[in-house]
């Protein structure tokens, strides 16, 4: 039985209302198995060798969910899991992971959570992951999400993880091994407020001909938080990549954007872009003149900024 | 009605100081339509600039149907009903135009009166409704989006600071039928700072602001023209061998 604590929690990560979702399901509360469902074609294994799940998706499935999120609510609990995905050729579904931690003690509360996927053929995978923190209590809740993906021919993933509210130390590493014809779409969303620090560091290999990736970071540090971002690109083969990082500084967070891009074959081709800056002056006049405060004014552009 | 009386605006920097409005006084009555005109540097956006509280004042009044706006914010000045399109409006990475839109109208818009607030300024709701106002739009895109946001407010008080700035043809001929078209339903006082004859054309009177000062004030049968016979282009000094 879940608690209205992880019922919101469920909610808020992964969209799940009343801790319920359609399609295969794995939910994980303080390092349990709190649920689980199969759907027609997908099913969801406990691994036997470590902590973590094998989630199996059948070649052609098309139209299918997953729902695996993590709801961490005793206090000074520390989680690491391992989930595998491996999806069929020609696949088309839809998963969704996120994590919550309620900590109300002064022990620090963390979850670590090792994604690696295996994309088949022509597969393609909409993956969002969307981690929150809460609780009044002095205890850090901490984050550390490692995700990995190999994209066979033709694949294309489209990765959005978001971390809105709550997490006070975040170290994220994402890695995509890109084949022949395949693409990854990341987009990153970040909000850090108070005293919180977060990391993102990616690494993302473009090893197939026409292998593509887009990137899109956009984060907002506010108070005296502070962000890094570490994106890398390589290109090992005709290729296009694009990576775009935008952060706004509020009050008196910092934020570093240290990007690489390597080209080790003559038709890769790769571009990066970033930026960092406090809002504009004029955006917000702008939206004065249309009759909001100053401080509704901020809040509409870093709603638009982090949609 | 809008009445600006000994407005002057001084401005401060390493170069020295600069009056920029000098003792400006103009009267506007309700649902007129007026044109502002004049050289580039003369005062014609701070004037506008400064009635909706986006320039420091630095003395004078602005009343706005008996209220005193100068010591407004730019907040409070937009919700007594004054609203300002700008010359240059910024961009919004991640914002929708119905979002500005929404945000103009001050609620949810019907899919309808934001196809129609679109329409008015030339552009397709169906390509434009749910594309960013970032970078990826033209400058007379922006400019076009920016208008709509001012029709959406429908306040009692419009200024638009060059509005034909960056727009086509084809789509400036559609803006001058939406300023005739609020202007025949007399639903607000409109002020438009503008260069463009078929826009002069339109208004009930010209102001023309140079200098920081209103410099004269009437019908464009009697302004334009002398408007024309002052016009110097360019420089009218021949420099030949760095002499004049």
């Amino acid at each position: 039985m879940l608690n209205e604590i992880q019922k919101h929690i469920l909610e808020v990560v992964a969209g799940m209302k009343d801790g319920k979702a359609e399609g295969a399901v794995n939910i994980r509360t303080d390092g349990k198995k709190a649920f689980r469902s199969n759907s027609e074609h997908i099913t969801i294994e406990s691994k036997t060798d470590k902590d973590g799940i094998d989630i199996r998706v059948e070649p052609f499935t098309v139209g299918e969910q997953v729902h695996i999120p993590v709801v961490l609510t005793e206090a000074g609990f520390h989680d690491k899991v391992y989930n595998d995905f491996f999806i069929g050729e020609g696949a088309d579904v839809k998963i969704v992971a996120g994590c919550g931690i309620h900590n109300c003690s002064s022990c620090d509360s963390e979850h670590d959570g090792i994604h690696t996927f295996y994309v088949g053929k022509n597969a393609h995978v909409v993956y969002t992951e969307t981690h929150y923190g809460e609780g009044e209590g002095g205890g850090k809740r901490i984050l550390n999400p490692e995700t990995i993906f190999y994209l066979e021919e033709g694949a294309k993933v489209t990765l959005e993880t978001t971390q809105i509210k709550g997490v006070d130390d975040t170290k994220r590493y994402t890695k995509a091994v890109v084949g022949k014809n395949a693409e990854i779409v990341v987009t990153e969303k970040l909000l850090t407020h108070g005293s919180q620090y977060a990391e993102s560091e990616m690494d993302i290999l473009l090893n197939g001909e026409n292998s593509r990736t887009r990137v899109i970071s956009r984060s907002v540090a506010q108070d005296t938080s502070e962000q890094v971002f570490y994106p890398r690109v390589q290109g090992n083969a005709p290729c296009f990549g694009h990576v775009s990082c935008d952060s706004i500084i509020m009050g008196t967070a910092k934020v570093r954007s240290i990007p690489e891009i390597a080209c080790n074959h003559v038709d890769a081709g790769l571009i990066h872009e970033a930026a960092i800056g406090k809002i504009a002056g004029d955006q917000l006049l702008k939206l004065m003149t249309l009759g909001l405060t100053a401080e509704e004014a901020e809040e509409k552009i870093l709603e638009g900024f982090l949609r | 009605m809008l009445e600006i009386q000994n407005l002057t605006v001084t401005v401060h920097d390493e170069a020295g100081t600069a009056n920029i409005l000098r003792n400006v006084n103009l009267t506007v009555e309700d649902k007129k339509f007026i044109v502002i005109t004049g050289p580039n540097g003369g005062g014609k956006t701070t004037l506008a600039r400064a009635i909706m509280g986006l320039v420091p004042v630095t003395s004078g009044s602005i009343r706005w149907n008996g209220a005193e706006l100068a010591d407004k914010s730019v907040t409070e000045r937009a919700r007594l009903g004054v609203s300002y399109g700008f010359q240059q409006p910024p961009r919004f990475k991640g914002m929708k135009v119905k979002d500005l839109l929404n945000i103009a109208a001050g609620s949810k818009l019907s899919h309808d009166k934001a196809c129609t607030l679109l329409t008015q300024v030339g552009l397709c709701a169906r390509d434009y409704l749910d594309r960013d106002v970032d970078v990826s739009l033209s400058g007379g895109e922006v400019k076009r989006i920016e208008i709509a946001t001012i029709l959406a407010r429908n306040c009692p008080l419009m200024i638009f600071d060059e509005p034909e700035a960056g727009i086509d043809l084809w789509s400036f001929a559609r803006l001058t039928e939406t300023f005739s078209e609020i202007h025949k339903k007399k639903d607000a006082t409109i002020l438009i700072i503008s260069h463009q004859e078929r826009i002069l054309r339109l208004a009930d009177e010209i102001v023309l602001v140079a200098d920081g000062q209103v410099q004269d004030r009437g019908p464009v049968e009697r302004i334009y023209p002398k408007i024309l016979t002052q016009t110097v282009s360019g420089c009218n000094l021949l420099e030949v061998d760095s002499k004049c």
